[in-house]
């Protein structure tokens, strides 16, 4: 019975009740009603078309990048760079702008350019990864974490130096681009349709690739024995460098994303941690792709939602980030105590 | 098993990252600010009222039914006992006088609310009612213009910035819009002069935040101050040395911007007695009360916020500061009351009493640790530049050499506002490398 699916929904119900219980008890500590933020995070982000779409707006990068993970993952890498990989995607994209910053040539396909070059920026930073993974011997999580920094002080070293602005050294980040050169959007929404598309084809790549494909099953093999899959004649470190190169261009159209539908400029945090949290989004939908999208979607509305506490409740609207995390906590946790019964279960 | 613990622990740090990244930094927060002295009396410049339609305004303030509700949206925490705070204070002020209702959002900045940006969360403060909104940074001014732009219903105080200035270099009309900032160069003359009147070595620091031609002007405005005081007390000028150093950005950003403590600690250990704030908050306030209280005995201005001395009154000489009240409450009447007009406001202090709370803009506060001499020399300042001095008068070159303002002439508002350098006789970057 504990192996079955449903047993597996149960406790991954128990995981939510318990983890809003603890933040009900930490806002009970601080005198806070739990129903009441709870309400306002709620309407604060659904409560209408506009914060529906702002919902989007967030969704939208950490579903893609949630959709490279989901690749690594598969290929049994903890890729923590992916934010250094977003990062790498939105000065690239700058990049591309600043280069046709007087053309002629249509927006669109200025904009165009700008994704690619995205992905490509987002694809060599992962790639470097993976070389140092590779022929470095150096594991994809140093590696990954040491090239954040580097592409956040490559991004201070725009801002300050190459990119400034006239007269200022701000970390307020660079001028900002022309207004061609944004993302079109739902009317007055601030959701971009295009960027809604082309996450949600990521999503759905991603899962054809890893449930319909060889590539995606040899993928899976290099993930779940890695010399096993060398023995059968999978070319492992490439295949690892593939998906290395798969979420790296994901991660760097979630960049691009952050330039023309978001900022519209290179800033400091451009990444907004959604590498971070589309880590935890992958870690909760234990790697599968069916379920990126509501729980993508569920973390982006935490994230807006939480707004409202500072203005309506004066809390923190950090809550939301220890109620994300406290999530994954228990959703991890709970799932241990099942796999520890269902292992018990099947020794008697 | 294994597999799974794994993933705890990493979920686990994942969650402590993401959420001492959301609580962001809690220094303080200072933006944008400091006006310029020209002339020696206050101007508020009022361009025509452009032929555009304004929003209609809301139903009154005290006494009429419903209470106007604005909106201020805070680059840094409400309470840095700083920049902010010297905002949210004067919000405080503007509901008290005038039965209006306060929404705030505070920590409105990339590194504390990532994924969002400064006109989508002031729609946050429409949505709860604001009729008004402030937004109190130079770090959200870009975002003031659109939000302006795309709620023409909504007026919008744009703090520290010159985007409907007819006379300045970014002129717009945005008929919802106002720019408001206190004539800060009075206060941070005071400032300098407090800490040349108090130097034993000569040497001062400057703890500037990001280089902009708000924060020259106001860090070379407390050099004359500093330059005209030493000089005063029978100093030689070759022996004064004014040195900045910029973190980057109004207040610390652990890994983007220089760390204020510890740039205030290495002015304190290479010989510089008195560092001045320049952030959105006063930081170089505990670190000279510690080294102090460790036996170097070193003293510090502060910034912005009235009671900014108060977390180490004993190594304060004094705190230039903002008072916001005065003019927030003008303007939301005016919102209020349909006479809004979109402006420019760069006021001094009331010179009168640059302490009053209902009239001055800018205000200083003497510290505990200036001498009674010291003060003499500092209020002899202040009455001096009530009655006319100008300390923005050439001859006045830039810090390349290159001649400012000649002998004898007066820097006109634009010439102090757009301050292309540092000035010479001072130390630091005048733009990025």
């Amino acid at each position: 019975m504990l192996k079955s699916r449903w047993s597996g929904l149960f406790f991954q119900l128990i995981a939510l009740v318990l983890s809003l219980t603890v933040v009900s008890l930490i806002l009970l500590s601080i005198g806070a009603s739990p129903l009441n933020a709870f309400s306002n995070m709620l309407t604060g982000s659904v409560g209408s078309t506009r914060k529906i779409a702002e919902v989007l707006v967030s969704f939208v990068p950490l579903l893609l990048v949630t959709a490279g993970l989901l690749i690594t993952f598969s290929a049994g890498l903890w890729n923590i760079g992916v934010e250094g990989q977003i990062v790498l995607g939105a000065i690239a994209s700058v990049w591309v702008f600043r280069i046709f910053i007087d053309s002629t040539l249509p927006p669109s396909l200025i904009i165009f350019l700008s994704f690619l070059g995205g992905m490509f920026g987002g694809a060599l930073w992962a790639a470097l990864t993976g070389l140092l993974k590779t022929f470095g011997g150096v594991n994809e999580i140093f590696g990954g974490l040491g090239l954040n920094f580097v592409a956040n002080a490559l991004t201070l070293y725009l801002i300050f130096g190459a990119w400034k602005r006239e007269g200022v050294a701000s970390m307020s980040g660079t001028e900002p681009l022309p207004d061609s050169f944004s993302l079109d959007q739902l009317g007055e929404l601030r959701i971009s349709p295009t960027a809604l598309i082309v996450a949600i084809l990521a999503i759905v790549f991603v899962y054809f690739v890893l449930n319909g494909t060889y590539f995606g099953l040899k993928l899976k093999a290099v993930g779940k024995n890695f010399r096993a899959a060398y023995l059968l004649g999978i070319p492992t470190w490439q295949y690892s460098m593939y998906s290395f190169l798969i979420c790296g261009a994901l991660a760097g159209i979630a960049g691009a994303v952050q330039v023309a539908a978001v900022y519209h400029r290179l800033i400091p945090s451009i990444s907004s941690g959604y590498g971070y949290l589309g880590l935890m989004v992958a870690m909760l939908i234990n790697y599968q792709a069916i379920w990126a999208i509501p729980v993508a979607f569920f973390f982006a509305a935490l994230n807006i939602g939480s707004i409202q506490l500072p203005i309506v409740m004066q809390l923190d609207s950090s809550l939301s980030g220890v109620l994300q995390g406290i999530l994954v906590l228990f959703v991890l946790l709970v799932e241990g105590f099942r796999q520890k019964f269902i292992k018990r279960s099947s020794q008697t | 098993m294994r597999k799974i613990f794994s993933r705890f622990v990493t979920a686990l740090a994942l969650t402590i990252l993401i959420v001492l990244s959301a609580c962001g930094p809690t220094a303080p927060v200072v933006p944008s600010g400091g006006g310029g002295s020209s002339g020696g009396t206050d101007s508020t410049e009022v361009p025509e009222l452009p032929d555009v339609s304004v929003p209609s305004g809301g139903s009154g303030g005290s006494g009429s039914g419903e209470p106007f509700v604005f909106g201020m949206l805070l680059v840094g925490p409400y309470n840095d006992g700083g920049w902010s705070q010297a905002h949210y204070e004067a919000g405080k002020y503007v509901e008290e006088k005038y039965g209006a209702s306060m929404v705030y959002l505070d920590k409105v900045n990339p590194a504390d609310r990532p994924g969002t940006t400064p006109d989508q969360l002031a729609e946050e403060l429409v949505a709860q009612g604001a009729q008004l909104v402030i937004f109190n940074s130079d770090d959200m001014k870009d975002a003031s213009t659109t939000f302006a732009k795309a709620n023409p219903d909504v007026f919008v105080i744009m703090a520290s910035g010159d985007q409907v200035w007819e006379d300045g270099k970014v002129y717009q009309q945005i008929p919802n819009l106002m720019n408001i900032m206190g004539r800060m160069e009075y206060g941070k003359m005071l400032a300098g002069c407090a800490a040349a009147v108090s130097s034993e070595t000569g040497k001062i620091g400057y703890l500037g935040p990001l280089i902009n031609d708000e924060t020259r002007r106001l860090t070379a405005s407390a050099y004359l101050g500093a330059k005209h005081c030493w000089e005063q007390a029978g100093n030689d000028p070759a022996d004064l040395e004014f040195k900045v150093t910029w973190i980057g950005f109004w207040f610390n950003i652990p890994g983007f911007t220089l760390d204020p403590v510890q740039v205030s600690q290495d002015f304190y250990t290479t010989g510089y007695d008195v560092v001045i704030s320049g952030i959105d908050n006063s930081v170089n306030l505990p670190e000279a009360q510690k080294l102090t209280a460790e036996g170097t005995p070193v003293l510090a201005v502060a910034y912005d916020y009235i009671n900014a001395c108060d977390v180490a009154p004993e190594v304060c000489l004094g705190v230039p500061y903002f008072n916001w009240g005065p003019e927030y409450l003008k303007a939301i009447q005016s919102a209020a009351e349909g006479s809004w007009q979109s402006q420019f406001i760069w006021v001094g202090p009331d010179w009168a009493d640059i302490n009053n709370p209902d009239t001055s803009s800018i205000g200083f506060v003497k510290g505990n640790a200036l001498s009674a001499e010291g003060a003499t020399i500092v209020d002899a300042l202040a009455a001096d530049l009530a009655s006319g001095l100008n300390l923005w008068t050439g001859p006045i070159n830039l810090q390349d050499g290159t001649p400012y303002l000649a002998d004898g002439e007066v820097a006109s508002d634009q010439q102090v506002w757009y301050l292309p350098q540092l000035l010479e006789g001072m130390e630091g970057l005048s733009a990025a490398e």
